[in-house]
């Protein structure tokens, strides 16, 4: 799946600021554009941990809703507002960005928007133990 | 003891375990458009791939990817496979990777930011393996694509486009300098020349300190032949490019 790859960069990341030491608390962000699937997403997170023998003691993932801006008319809207076909989520779940190939303001019909939150993966707070 | 960071981008973590088993990483630039980044790209990686060696061809023209036209790939059709991360499809050998698989021929347009965000996406998911050369197409120049190149392919070895003609080498000597002065070496491709190096455009080389790897003829059957692995690799601009191949794996031999 590719929610591993991301799992990797969040394990990697981790391994990084923390030392290899344990985790007291680590927050997640999930943007709702993304659309990664939680479960297999957490799954990864946890045989990756194990693997690198990284413990960490509590794990919070915060979903995000995903908000778009207009650069050219300033409206802003949600995605939940918008009606994606099943192969255009797909995309997008691979590359967030790609929505500015099938999505326009419901306004003024421009492509020029701007994710102004809930795009994907983030590290919001590693707390060392 | 305790200590918190807040808002990072965990893909910059992992980016350089996804290039760890790529020997060599040749971006083909250019801060003049339409000067062949595109063609010679897709011809030095199957080429490249030709020779023996494990080739991927990275196309980074995030807004107007094509190198996916020339190679005949329909991205309509096409996906890559999932397996803990994005595995790009073979073409004629090479390992394809481009956003075009997921915009298709639809238009893309991005600011510098989210042009970025491609990029970090693509390379933090793309499992490419053991590599000899990944070779990375651009859009032309000096913005986002180009500065990240040089920003996420540490150690890579720019190959620099250009064309004889005074409005190319003025814009090329700019980017000329920034490799130089970023990356320390590369390489120099003059397209659509004569049969002979132009003095000009060795003079930049020397200049700048990168390695002439020789000229590619003007070919009119070019263009009809994209699409087409078989068509292409039979063109005279191919044979040339064949032998620029050469060159620059012997200079990455020694
Ligand atoms: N050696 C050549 N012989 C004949 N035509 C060529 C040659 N090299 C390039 N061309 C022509 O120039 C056109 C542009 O080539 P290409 O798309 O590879 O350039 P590019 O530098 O990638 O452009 P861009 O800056 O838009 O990315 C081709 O479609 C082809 O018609
Ligand atoms: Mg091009
Ligand atoms: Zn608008």
């Amino acid at each position: 799946m590719h929610e591993w790859a991301l799992a990797e960069a969040v394990v990697e990341y981790v391994r990084r600021v923390a030392g290899g030491g344990a985790i007291a608390k680590l927050t997640l962000g999930l943007g709702e554009l993304q659309a990664i699937d939680e479960e297999v997403f957490k799954f990864a997170l946890r045989e990756l941990f194990k693997e690198y023998g990284i413990e960490v003691r509590e794990l919070r993932i915060e979903h995000e809703e995903c908000l778009l801006k207009c650069r050219a008319c300033g409206h802003v809207w949600r995605l939940k507002d918008a009606n994606l076909e099943e192969d255009v989520r797909e995309a997008i779940h691979f590359v967030p960005e790609v929505i500015h190939s099938y999505l326009r303001c419901p306004k003024c019909g421009s492509r020029d928007f701007e994710v102004i939150g809930g795009r994907g993966v983030s590290v919001k707070e590693v707390v060392k133990a | 003891m305790m200590g918190v960071w807040f808002e990072d981008d965990p893909r910059l973590a992992v980016i350089g375990k996804r290039l760890s088993k790529v020997r060599h990483v040749i971006p083909v630039m250019s801060s003049k458009g339409g000067v062949g980044k595109t063609l010679i790209s897709c011809m030095l990686a199957l080429a490249l791939s030709d020779s023996g060696f494990k080739v991927g061809l990275l196309d980074l023209d995030v807004t107007n990817p094509t190198a996916h036209v020339v190679l005949g790939v329909s991205v309509g059709s096409t996906l890559p496979e999932e397996e803990k991360g994005v595995v790009p499809p073979e073409v004629g050998g090479v390992k394809f990777m481009s956003v075009a698989y997921y915009s298709g021929e639809n238009p893309l347009p991005l600011r510098g930011w989210e042009v970025e965000n491609v990029v970090r996406e693509v390379l933090a998911v793309t499992i490419w393996g053991e590599l000899d050369y990944l070779i990375v197409d651009t859009p032309p120049g000096i913005r986002d694509e180009a500065l990240d190149v040089i920003k996420y392919f540490r150690g890579c070895r720019p190959a620099i486009v250009t064309t004889p003609s005074p409005l190319t080498l003025v814009s090329v000597r700019r980017l000329a300098r920034v490799v130089s002065e970023s990356v320390g070496c590369g390489y120099l491709i003059e397209n659509m020349g004569g049969s002979k190096p132009s003095e000009r455009v060795s003079s930049i080389a020397r200049e700048f300190g990168l390695k002439y790897l020789g000229t590619v003829r003007f070919d009119g059957s070019v263009d009809s032949a994209v699409g087409d692995l078989g068509r292409l690799k039979a063109t005279g601009m191919y044979a040339d490019v064949r032998g620029v191949a050469e060159r620059l794996a012997e200079d990455l031999s020694g």
